[in-house]
């Protein structure tokens, strides 16, 4: 057994001493490109720990002892919970609806034959060049005059009507989902919108899993809209109740490290356990748009 | 053969009509309510009357306008540059099979991208902040300096930090893209050239990048759209007032301030529209530039 064991020693040192520096080179450039990556995570999550008093003295490389009270302190003016709970509801409402409506569009477009298909889906494509700014006034308006100013449906809502997620879509139907299919469902009876639910949704499940992650992300990370679409506090998504730790907390440092800190770890986690495939979402979108 | 089963009569429209009826209120009447505005005076109560194209002529003489113009173009530029060319670089390293740890490095460089720009703001508002940040902290550590620095003075410093934001936030985002591309690219092609005893630097240049083109040409434009937009990072980091000297005031921070503190909705709007025209310029030149060093080329 030690032979063996020293013969695979061995192996490896030969292996490693034919490490060209080139090579290590390129690692330790990465690593350090890692390291600055990583870093402004590691001193928000240390520095919340601290007072204000440790801050404002000295460098800190490790955590402190007074999370609980900068905790306490940021509690009595910012409900962070309520915010992470008003961002789940913002963002999953709004990719259940881009979900849902975007392949609903994008099988209309890839299996029915109507007149003024094609017209109409370069229409669909053409608007997701213009940028989301230029309706900024007019989408306050409409959501004065239909009384959905300062409510979460004003930010969910429009996520109906999402083009990059018609497309998407419709490149995977093209792809992937023969009229056999659909001709087989016919056949058997069923009706148009039954074959769409219970036949075509469940077959786009690999489509919608990628474009879900992107819309949630998008979604989540929304802050523009909320600033404009919102005024109380209690209905706040994430990002503007990290945007009101500055006023509340001007001098307080460790209260609004703090805060930042808290509102990055629940994406840091879900980031850890889905990474490979958000990034495996990211690069077939980039690739498909 | 497949036009057979396709269904010929009107029924598809069934399945597209949410999206429009959406997209009509809130996707073209917001436009087009934002373009009528424009041209009226209207303060949010009351009726807009309409004014001719004062919005328009104030615009073109508007110094915030142009200052917040040049804000977001070098903001834009000095991020998008080192953004595109690192992240290029990077794909290709993280594309060569020596490399370790591949799904690591790619998982790491990405993860800025998905956290949201606004804690992103707020933390290096924290970080360079004057008498507690911990840079100067840092700095003062290691003697470098006596004094802490005050850095959210300094104009160009804090248009240079949000493009560092912007850069830190997206060159993983490009890398992914660009990776993705790479992968599109047949590995026979690039090692049948390095047997033919091409310098990989050679095999980057002649093979990879022409190859890269439309990619480059997608992330450029999208980079230009999403660069004229600038508004979370640099409106956290200075607390919404683009300060100093509104050297980090971006356009559309510009017409936030505008529509929606000030209450001038239909300059506001005007403001939108003078936004838009500059994307499209840029887009159509990006276009032509792309374009005519393809057909520039020797084959």
């Amino acid at each position: 057994m030690s032979q063996t064991k020293m013969a695979t020693i061995s192996h490896k040192v030969a292996k490693s001493r034919k490490v060209k520096p080139s090579h290590m080179i390129v690692h330790v450039f990465l690593i350090l490109l890692a390291v600055v990556c990583m870093v402004p995570f590691y001193m928000m999550i240390v520095y919340g720990t601290h007072t204000n008093a440790d801050i404002a003295s000295k460098f800190i490389f490790l955590p402190g002892e007074a999370l609980i009270d900068n905790y306490q302190y940021m509690t009595e003016n910012i409900n962070i919970w309520r915010g992470f709970f008003n961002s789940l509801i913002i963002a999953g409402c709004s990719t259940a609806l881009t979900l849902y409506f975007g392949a609903l569009t994008a099988y209309g477009f890839a299996k029915y034959k109507f007149r003024g298909n094609k017209v109409l889906f370069w229409f669909v494509l053409a608007t997701m060049m213009v940028p989301q700014q230029l309706g900024l006034v007019g989408t306050f308006r409409i959501m004065y005059l239909l009384n959905l100013l300062d409510t979460h449906a004003a930010l969910i809502l429009p996520a109906a009507a999402n083009a990059f997620a018609v497309f998407f879509i419709k490149q995977f139907i093209d792809g992937t989902i023969p009229d056999e299919v659909i001709e087989s469902a016919r056949v058997d009876g069923a009706s148009e919108f039954k074959t769409f639910h219970r036949i075509i949704l469940p077959m786009l499940a690999p489509a919608l899993a990628a474009l879900g992650i992107f819309a949630f992300i998008g979604s989540w990370n929304n802050f523009i809209g909320p600033l404009v679409l919102l005024f109380s506090n209690e209905k706040y998504p994430l990002p503007l109740l990290v945007q009101l730790l500055q006023g509340y907390y001007g001098t307080n440092y460790g209260v609004q490290y703090l805060g930042v800190a808290l509102s990055v770890l629940p994406i840091l986690i879900v980031f850890a356990i889905f990474s490979k495939r958000i990034i495996g979402s990211v690069a077939i979108g980039a690739v498909k748009g | 053969m497949f036009s057979k089963t396709l269904r010929k009569d009107n029924y598809g429209y069934l399945f597209i009509a949410p999206f429009f009826i959406t997209f009509l209120v809130f996707g073209l009447y917001p436009i087009l309510y934002s373009l009528y505005l424009s041209f009226t005076d209207w303060d949010g109560f009351g009726n807009p009357t309409i004014i001719g194209f004062e919005n328009y002529q104030r615009l073109v003489g508007d110094f915030f306008f142009y200052k917040s113009l040049f804000n977001t173009l070098a903001i834009w530029i000095v991020s998008v540059i080192p953004q595109l060319t690192v992240s290029l670089v990077l794909a290709v390293i993280l594309h060569e099979k020596f490399v370790k740890g591949k799904s690591f490095f790619r998982a790491v460089f990405f993860f800025p991208n998905i956290v949201t720009a606004a804690s992103l703001g707020l933390l290096v508002a924290l970080i360079f902040s004057w008498q507690t940040g911990s840079f100067n902290q840092f700095l003062m550590g290691l003697g470098i300096i006596d004094d802490p620095i005050h850095w959210t003075d300094k104009p160009n410093f804090m248009r240079g930090l949000v493009s560092s934001i912007l850069f830190w936030q997206y060159f993983g985002y490009s890398m992914i893209i660009y990776i993705a591309g790479l992968q599109g690219i047949s590995r026979d092609l690039l090692e049948a050239a390095e047997m033919d005893g091409a310098s990989k630097v050679r095999v980057f240049f002649s093979i990879t990048l022409p190859l890269l083109k439309p990619i480059i040409l997608f992330q450029v434009i999208t980079s230009i759209i999403g660069g004229m937009q600038i508004f979370d990072q640099p409106y956290t980091l200075t607390n919404g007032s683009g300060q100093p000297d509104n050297a980090t005031l971006t356009s559309v921070m510009y017409l936030y301030d505008t529509a929606f503190t000030r209450y001038q909705y239909g300059y506001g709007s005007a403001i939108a529209f003078g936004l838009f025209l500059v994307i499209v310029v840029f887009s159509i030149l990006s276009f032509k530039m792309m374009n005519i060093r393809t057909k520039n080329e020797p084959n």
